[in-house]
């Protein structure tokens, strides 16, 4: 049976991670609590705390907030200041396989590198969703009407992939071959890299907002609908005339969040009722590992083994999960 | 469709849309709003930071983002920023009680409001209050003769803040109101100067908010929440008597904006929706906003509707009261409608 440590956040869960053994919970009120040993307030913001993202090392969070800062906070609390942007509200970040950081506001994203070199792009229109290929070599930005493909080192002209419609999120698989974005439309579309070819996923009753890889890139889950959809990637031609996987299928609330077990065929899915399931695709049997609570669930994260599922809500609810044997 | 329960009304956060033309004093009115002492803190959405001297964390600069919505419908587009800033507000929620939204000069105000009805993730958190527009007393006929959108901020407003009045003359004044009153006779009208308004004309209005839609009286000029009251100083023609004909007349250009009051008696709820939702789809571009209370035949209580271009909402409202009339009443303001066809269609619901 799972166990359940709670951690009281108070304020809206923006991101849980892990860094090595301590979970963290970046809050909207602009902190970030660490709870490992012991638990640890850090406050790497003066107003909110827009968006995070944890590096892929696992070595620190990344935020970035409404007063323009984007900070990195390490397991033991130490911050150090990324960049600044004075009165831009930074709300997208995401860090590369390598360590360089990119992070948006506006019209504008940018990308900081671990020297602290730091190039900037400009878009006609608003970014929507940021996202660095595998090696970190290139940035994805979602923006109106498609992506635009940018070579984060050289000065190059950048790649357009065209879709009608706001892109306000996106996704590399894990492989680099295909690109995914959520969309303002109940949809998600997707793009095959080596020839462009356009892929369409619909039927969602709301807005998809919650994407993740499961382990080895076979699978892209997705919330939006009363159970995780699961797109199959595996194939030669991507989930193109495919039909997904629905996982932990609830007939009274939609899908929030969707987190894949880092090794295993397994998902963790939360609920907008503040529901937590663990689902195992092949047989689609369901651990329930949190009642429904006062809030939707904002976001899951697993640890590296993928024994412990740390959990946040809107309303700040939060815990860590320990899954046992 | 959505799966998610509506929070309740109250648990929305109000939002107010601050429109008019450069120069006509926004700024001052939004000056006002964040220092004046009332006791609601609110988060401001502004294009520009520009003149506004406030310091204050939970103001932000947000670029017009028009999303044009892939369902086919030419004027249904939201404002993408306006989403993102809603979203990414509610991380801090508990930290203001409600947002302030200044649209750019030109600036079409749909966009705006449609976001609040179009957008199932800001209609669940937030709810629109109502649009307020600021004109220039003195600049504003010129200013309608230039643009369509001096028009149709106008024609959104729920309030409409008539301001500098001490620059324009009696009769200047008296000409601006009544080209304001043939474009929107419905929104409620103050004489300022230096938007010095009680601030509670313009806040908490419930401007949209179905439960609020009392009567559909033009109410020109009105200072105070009292319907059939005119303030001081108020000297209006009460021209708009005309009711019993059906509808208003107004003998402007055909082209430009002017609102349609329709009466009818007791109807019939199915022969109804599906007129609406005819008028709406094939009209709907040149419909800027709707409103009615609706008798339907054998049924206790009033149903009303209102409506942004494509957009219409309805509800059953409260029990018809004794001895209250038990007519059906739509306003719609718009350019280019064609009236006698909306006048045939509504009489043909009669039940």
């Amino acid at each position: 049976m799972p166990v359940i440590a709670p951690v009281d956040c108070d304020t809206f869960v923006v991101k849980a991670a892990f860094l090595g053994n301590t979970a963290a919970f970046a809050c909207g009120n602009g902190t970030v609590r660490l709870v490992g040993e012991g638990e640890t307030l850090a406050k790497p913001h003066d107003g909110g705390l827009l968006a995070a993202a944890v590096s892929p090392d696992g070595s620190r969070i990344v935020t970035g907030g409404d007063d323009g800062r984007v900070v990195g906070v390490s397991a033991d609390g130490s911050l150090s200041e990324i960049a600044s942007r004075p009165r831009k509200w930074i709300d997208m970040v995401t860090v590369a396989a390598q360590g360089a950081v990119a992070f948006a506001s506006g019209r504008t994203a940018w990308v900081v590198q671990e020297g602290g070199k730091e190039k900037e792009f400009t878009l006609p229109r608003a970014v929507g969703g940021i996202a660095f290929a595998p090696r970190g070599l290139r940035l994805a930005v979602a923006r109106y009407d498609g992506v635009s493909l940018f070579w984060v080192n050289v000065d190059s002209p950048e790649q357009d992939l065209s879709w009608k419609g706001a892109h306000t999120g996106i996704l590399f698989s894990p492989d680099g071959k295909y690109i995914v974005t959520t969309m303002q439309e109940n949809a998600l579309h997707g793009w095959r890299l080596a020839d462009q070819q356009d892929m369409r996923m619909t039927g969602y009753p709301t807005k998809v907002k919650s994407m993740d890889w499961s382990a080895k890139g076979r699978y892209l889950a997705t919330s939006g609908a009363n159970a995780a959809v699961l797109w199959p990637f595996h194939g030669k031609s991507g989930p193109m005339g495919q039909q997904p996987l629905q996982l932990g299928v609830r007939s009274d609330t939609i899908v929030a969040v969707v987190a894949c077990h880092p090794k295993e065929d397994v998902i963790a899915i939360g609920y907008q009722d503040g529901m937590v399931l663990a689902v195992r695709f092949e047989d689609n049997a369901e651990v329930l590992l949190r009642r429904p609570g006062e809030a939707p669930v904002s976001t899951l994260a697993w640890d590296a083994r993928g024994e412990r599922l740390a959990f946040g809500t809107e309303a700040g609810e939060a815990g860590i999960i320990s899954l046992g044997e | 469709m959505t799966a998610t329960p509506e929070a309740g009304a109250d648990t929305k956060i109000p939002v107010t849309v601050l429109t008019g033309y450069l120069g006509a004093g926004k700024t001052t009115l939004m000056n006002r709003i964040l220092t004046e002492n009332h006791g609601t803190r609110y988060a401001v959405i502004v294009n520009e930071f520009g003149e506004i001297g406030i310091d204050n964390d939970l103001l932000v600069e947000s670029d017009e983002e028009i999303f044009e919505m892939n369902n086919g419908c030419i004027c249904c587009t939201v404002r993408g920023d306006l989403i993102r800033t809603v979203e990414n507000l509610m991380k801090r929620k508990g930290s203001f009680d409600a947002i302030l939204v200044e649209t750019t000069g030109v600036a079409d105000p749909a966009p705006v409001a449609q976001t609040f009805f179009m957008d199932d993730d800001v209609r669940e958190k937030a709810r629109l209050d109502a649009v307020v527009t600021v004109v220039d007393s003195r600049h504003v006929l010129k200013r309608l003769e230039d643009t369509e959108e001096a028009e149709d901020q106008i024609a959104f407003a729920d309030v409409i803040l008539l301001n500098k009045t001490d620059l324009v003359t009696a009769e200047e004044l008296k000409a601006v109101e009544d080209r304001i009153h043939s474009i929107n006779p419905y929104a409620v009208l103050h004489r300022t100067e230096r938007c010095g308004v009680d601030l509670k004309a313009v806040l908490n209005r419930g401007a949209f908010d179905l439960e609020r839609i009392l009567s559909l009286d033009p109410q020109f000029l009105e200072d105070h929440d009292h319907h059939h009251e005119c303030g001081p100083g108020c000297d209006h023609d009460h021209h708009h008597h005309d009711h019993e004909h059906g509808h208003d007349h107004h003998h402007e250009d055909p082209h430009s904006v002017k609102s349609i009051s329709l009466t009818a008696g007791e109807l019939n709820p199915q022969v109804f929706f599906r007129w609406i939702g005819d008028v709406t789809q094939v009209q709907g571009p040149n419909i800027l906003r709707l409103k009615g209370i609706m008798a339907f035949k054998d049924d206790p209580q009033r149903y009303v509707v209102q409506g942004v271009h494509m957009i219409v909402e309805g509800d059953h409202q409260r029990d018809w009261k004794d001895g209250e009339e038990r007519v059906s009443r739509i306003v719609f303001i718009g350019r280019e409608l064609d009236e006698n066809a909306l006048v045939t269609g509504l009489k043909a619901c009669e039940a």
